[in-house]
């Protein structure tokens, strides 16, 4: 879609590969595109594509306690690969198995999203108008439906339940009044806060990290690989 | 170099930093139970605020949100009742845009 997108703006096919591969953040892509065709400055386009990727701070902040095992050269590498679909399957492998996973998080970030992400840029600005219109193919919802569905599967308590919950229902009011990229940051600023009121006692977590029933709860149809010997981010939680 | 690559570095370069900055900055894997309890929760909810804005606002050609009810909500709610009762994500995607594509075929734009 993307693709297709840049291609109706006059995007050559450079200029769309080039944000796809070295800018990588899909909603600020289509946000530039149609930012581009209408005219807007670029710093309004910068500014507007920094706030759109505030989120990634969460990201990035929430996997480093799963990561911290990594040399930081293949950390600083890691960052440039992390999208809201990469944190997604990457965080629900790292809890289903217990620990943080190198390997997993690079098929998770470059094998199933930047190849597929970049091969599907390239389809589509080529091949232009041959292809359907995807809004008929259905795979707009295949998004929203896949974040729902790993969020599903990240709650195992009543304090993910609520996170979930309220950063849902923090961002689309917010969303409403300042626009969706504040309402998400909001949503995930919040909903975290308001499930640590939860107490401990009371949050009925049914499948703690590394279990058996951790590793049912988190099943996902697509098994990564990963090894052993690392800790995980409960080690030290006691 | 065109022009748009030039656009295409600018925005790396304001992306990067807010992917960076948790995984490098120092200590931060050495955080207190609160702080870690936290991030633990951000997952659920940042993933649940991604899909409850996308198919709840939408954004008008005068750049004004509303708040948008559609077939959209359907399929996700499928999807996310599938997950939660058979464990299967690639079920619950396919179950979603059968949904929409019946949907739409059928007449109903959302």
């Amino acid at each position: 879609m993307y693709g297709l997108s840049a291609r109706d703006a006059g995007f050559s096919v450079i200029d769309a590969m080039a944000m796809s591969a070295i800018a990588f953040a899909g909603s600020a892509q289509f946000a530039a595109v149609g930012y581009v065709a209408s005219g807007l400055a670029w710093p309004g386009i910068i500014v507007l594509t920094a706030l759109l990727n505030a989120r990634h701070l969460l990201y990035s902040a929430s996997l480093r306690p799963w990561l911290r095992d990594v040399p930081l050269a293949h950390r600083s590498v890691m960052a440039h690969f992390l999208t809201d679909e990469a944190f997604a399957l990457t965080i629900a492998h790292f809890r289903r198995i217990g620990r943080g996973d190198e390997r997993g998080y690079w098929l998770a970030a470059v094998l199933f999203m930047f190849i597929p992400w970049n091969l599907a840029t390239l389809g589509g600005v080529v091949l232009g108008g041959q292809i359907p219109d995807p809004s008929r193919l259905g795979i707009d919802i295949i998004f929203p439906a896949a974040m729902v569905g790993l969020a599903a599967g990240l709650i195992t308590g009543r304090r993910e339940l609520t996170a979930a919950i309220v950063g849902a229902g923090i961002g689309v009011t917010v969303g409403l009044l300042l626009g969706p990229p504040v309402g998400i940051v909001a949503g995930g600023l919040l909903g975290p806060l308001v499930g640590l009121l939860v107490p401990a006692a009371a949050a009925h977590e049914t499948a703690p990290l590394g279990t058996e029933a951790s590793a049912e709860r988190y099943a996902l149809p697509i098994a990564l690989e990963h090894d052993h010997g690392h800790e995980h981010p409960g080690d030290e939680r006691g | 170099m065109t022009n748009l690559v030039v656009l295409a570095v600018l925005m790396f370069a304001v992306t990067y930093p807010s992917r960076a900055l948790g995984l490098l900055t120092p200590g931060l894997d050495r955080l207190p139970k609160v702080a870690l309890d936290y991030l633990q929760l951000v997952g659920p909810a940042v993933l649940a605020a991604l899909a409850a804005v996308t198919v709840m606002v939408v954004v008008g050609e005068d750049g004004e949100p509303s708040f948008h009810v559609g077939i959209e909500w359907v399929a996700v709610l499928v999807c996310l009742a599938v997950v939660v009762r058979w464990r299967n994500l690639f079920l619950g995607l396919l179950a979603a845009v059968a949904i929409v594509v019946i949907a739409r075929a059928a007449g109903f734009s959302g």
